[in-house]
């Protein structure tokens, strides 16, 4: 056969692009032996066909929820091994020494952890959360479009295993994480890199759009009863906020890699330096779209810090207006500081002093903030559980960190600080502090309600301290490296005075990988333990909001009767005036019915992913007709779903009657 | 049977809902489809930024007074605008249940579109065999994507037109059917609004530029 033959079937992936790298090799290896024992032991099992039926087609936000954090941890496991290379590597590049990862590899690794992290990490998480406990904040027995739920989580998987393929087939994009043109055009990132990035990125950004779009109309549409907009838990109106930020920035995402894409593809000339291309114009669009998502991310962390404020606090929340307004005004202003990231472009004064107020002016609602929680504690009767140390600790790193977020906000301290270890240790700090804190408060918080028992506290609070510690150790040194103006993303080092700070930072590292190691080992011992803190009640914490109305975990249709709402703590507002649940007269309960038409549709399009990534254009149309097909042939089915009948209902709602006769 | 609790000063409220309220069938389709077509106007947004920007970079290539043929471009937006009222008519039609109607104003919208993407497609060869190759600069990079992403949103409209007087055909106008009709109608005026936006900024700004 010709060479010419197979590059018709193959395109341009070969075997010269499987990457000869020991450390990628020995990787390999072990996640191929740890696939097939995955793999062997679901077939031994037998429980293939109940993952796909009772979780790959569910449309259960419940379900779909889980199945974010399921996908979200896993990826946290891969983002922080990347985290831990690049620690040793510059902890030993000294003295002459190249360390051990070559510039190929070293540039990939810290482009795939940036896009790791925020968009395979912190987006299936925050997904998760807001998937799980919308609806039932809200009262609703699911989300508008459960369908389209399943769906858009696919498709974030979908490009979860893009990135992941980019390990062991071909490469990934050496050009940081957003992928700056010139260096991301096809003149000097020739192989296969950046088009894993645009690709894994655009099918993951096509789900979290339509899981925005859905979760907006959610939000609007099905409130219970009772529950005007000012009557929504803090959590729902932060996640509202997000999702529209959502579905007002991805759309820019997608078109500004559309056009680097056409760039690298078709050689259109939007970023290129020849022809009239503008590649600051590249910059300022993702930017765009780049500011919005760091609130997007940190937005619905506030809402999980609110509930845990009062909650554990045992109060109202402090100031429950003022919060939504604070939030409304992050969302807002968070469109017109975008220019902060690069005050070094050379926009002049005017234009970088205008970036620098408005970046300035958002501290003030998120400083409203920390001041309704501290005031929320203030006299109240405190108790130190799990999600409420993690309160804390994030008030303290966040401060610290939005602090030194206002010191770059400034332009001529930020023309020193532009792209140093400064700047490195002030989002990690922010996003570390805000968002990863958050999201490990609210596990703590809402596990109990998923799954029906509350999380071992020993390995918790090793883990707290662990990550706690490790993250001054971590980020520490690297706010004093930036200071003296050491740049970010450097492989190797000439000053050897530096490698202390280095060194330290290494260590702070290996603290994490503990705190990580301990909350896995906080999962493992909570769910094998035999001695577990069962929650019967439904409510566990002495909850305020409705989710905690329900029993844990709560059965398929969330609420037997729909709760009518008359206070913003609704639960709270119904324990204080003794409300009773219904025990009879159930009615049967109309529910959407699952399909595998998401998992379907969601692979084809990574199939086009890759089909696209290796030149295959056979395959690239044959799966886009395919993917075109699917969803044509899916619209012709209009059997959506169906009744739960009363009589099971009752069975369920008895139960619980039972148990919560037992439990009183 | 009640679930209602007197309380200390006499209010009896009620906590649950024992009676369901009335949800209307696709409540939530409305809404969610217009929060999609926001997204899909920031995709717009961007392109037109885009050749705001980039519009004026003609990298010694051709320019809009070159290439553009307003004549062309009347006809066409002619024939997308038209479109949008025998949409109009085709709804009006499909709120007094009358289905053949409704059936023949679709196929005369979707026929309008066809005439569009005739006149889009002739002015894109055209312009090829002239040399004004997306390549050629960055100003055509812009023209040839912003135009060419509003097309390529027509040919989808015509597609999911098609679709739908099959299952019209086979369903008729049932409650499913109709809100699918209602959405394709935001979705071909919102195309409609996009086009008015490109045929000024495009056509005529470009021909004063």
């Amino acid at each position: 056969m010709s060479n010419e033959f197979w590059s018709i079937i193959f395109g341009r992936l070969t075997w010269d692009v499987l990457p000869y790298d020991p450390i990628v090799i020995v990787t390999f290896v072990v996640v191929a032996i740890g696939g097939v024992g995955v793999v062997g032991a679901l077939t031994y099992f037998k429980l293939w066909g109940y993952l796909w039926k009772e979780w790959f087609t569910s449309v259960d936000h419940k379900k779909i929820g889980i199945m974010y954090m399921v996908l979200g941890l896993v990826m946290l496991l891969r983002g922080f091994a990347d985290a831990l290379m690049m620690r040793l590597q510059q902890a030993i590049a000294f003295n002459g020494s190249e360390g051990y990862l070559n510039a190929h590899h070293y540039d990939q690794l810290f482009s795939v952890h940036g896009v790791i992290m925020i968009f395979f990490v912190a987006m299936p998480l925050i997904t998760g959360f807001m998937n799980y406990i919308i609806p039932l904040q809200i009262g609703a027995r699911d989300v508008s479009f459960p369908f389209l739920n399943n769906f858009s989580f696919w498709m974030t998987a979908g490009g979860a295993v893009l990135v992941m393929m980019s390990l062991f087939v071909g490469e990934f994009a050496q050009t940081g994480w957003l992928a700056f043109p010139p260096l991301s055009g096809i003149e000097h990132s020739p192989a296969s890199g950046v088009d894993y990035y645009i690709w894994a990125l655009q099918v993951a950004g096509v789900g979290t759009t339509l899981s925005g779009v859905n979760l907006i109309a959610t939000i609007i549409k099905m409130r219970a009863p009772g529950m005007t907009l000012m009557k929504m838990p803090v959590f729902t109106w932060t996640s509202l906020c997000t999702n529209i930020l959502i579905v007002a920035s991805f759309p820019i995402l997608t078109a500004v890699l559309t056009l680097l894409a056409l760039d690298r593809y078709v050689g259109t000339n939007f970023f290129t330096s020849d022809f009239g291309g503008n590649p600051m114009m590249y910059v300022n669009l993702i930017w765009i779209w780049g500011h919005p998502e760091v609130y997007i991310l940190i937005l619905p962390m506030f809402g999980i810090f609110s509930e845990v404020a009062s909650t554990f606090s045992g109060k109202r929340l402090f100031g429950y207006t003022s919060m939504v307004y604070a939030t409304v005004v992050i969302t807002v202003l968070s469109y017109l500081v975008w220019l902060h990231h690069f005050f070094t472009m050379g926009s002049g004064a005017s234009v970088n002093s205008f970036f620098g107020i408005t970046t300035m002016i958002i501290s003030i609602p998120t400083g409203a903030k920390i001041f309704n929680w501290l005031f929320t504690m203030y006299k109240g009767r405190i108790r130190f559980e799990l999600p409420m140390m993690w309160l804390i600790a994030f008030m303290l790193t966040f401060t610290i960190g939005g602090m030194t977020g206002v010191l770059l906000a400034v332009p001529p301290a930020d023309f020193v600080l532009h792209n140093s270890l400064f700047l490195v240790a002030h989002f990690h700090n922010v996003i570390i502090g805000g968002v990863l804190f958050g999201i490990f408060a609210g596990i703590n918080y809402w596990w109990p309600k998923a799954f029906g028992y509350k999380l071992n506290v020993f390995w918790g609070k090793i883990s707290f301290w662990l990550w706690n510690v490790g993250f001054w150790l971590a980020f520490g040194p690297l706010y004093v490296l930036g200071l003296m103006g050491v740049t970010r993303r450097l492989r190797t080092f000439d000053d050897p005075s530096l490698q202390i700070w280095f060194i330290i930072a290494g260590i702070g590292a290996l603290v994490i990988a503990g705190g990580i190691a301990a909350m896995v080992i906080q999962f493992v011992v909570s769910i094998l333990g035999k001695n577990k803190e069962w929650d019967t009640t439904g409510d566990p914490w002495n909850g305020r909001t409705l989710e905690w109305a329900t029993s844990s975990p709560p059965p398929q249709y969330n609420f037997a009767f729909t709760p009518v709402i008359h206070d913003n703590d609704a639960w709270a507002d119904m324990k204080s005036r003794h409300a009773q649940r219904p025990t009879q007269n159930f009615l049967e309960i109309h529910m959407p019915r699952n399909t595998g038409t998401g998992v379907v549709i969601a692979a084809l399009s990574t199939v086009l992913a890759f089909a696209l990534i290796w030149y295959m254009w056979w395959l690239a149309i044959l799966s886009f007709v395919a993917i075109i097909g699917a969803a044509i042939i899916h619209t012709f089915n209009y059997d959506r779903d169906y009744y739960i009948p009363a009589e099971a209902v009752t069975q369920v709602e008895d139960e619980r009657t039972q148990i919560l006769g037992g439990a009183r | 049977m009640s679930s209602q609790v007197q309380t200390a000063d006499g209010e009896a409220p009620q906590f649950y809902e024992l009676v369901p309220h009335h949800h209307a069938p696709h409540g939530s389709t409305q809404i969610g489809f217009w929060i999609y077509l926001m997204s899909d106007c920031l995709i717009f947004a961007s392109l037109f930024a885009i050749y705001g920007v980039l519009g004026g970079n003609y990298a010694a290539g051709p320019s809009p007074q070159h290439l553009f043929d307003l004549k062309l471009v009347a006809m066409s937006t002619a024939a997308l605008l038209l479109s949008s009222i025998t949409y109009g008519f085709a709804m009006l039609d499909m709120e007094e249940g009358k289905q053949k109607g409704t059936i023949i104003w679709l196929i005369i919208t979707g026929l309008l579109g066809a005439v569009f993407m005739g006149f889009t497609l002739y002015e894109f060869n055209h312009l090829i065999h002239e040399g004004a190759v997306p390549q050629r600069s960055a100003f055509l990079s812009a023209f040839f994507v912003l135009v060419g992403t509003h097309a390529l949103h027509v040919a989808f409209g015509i597609l999911w037109l098609v679709i739908l007087l099959v299952q019209i055909g086979m369903k008729g106008l049932i409650p499913a059917n109709k809100i699918r009709v209602q959405c394709l109608s935001m979705f071909w005026h919102f195309l409609d609004v996009i086009w008015i936006g490109v045929f000024t900024v495009v056509y005529l700004m470009g021909m004063l530029r």
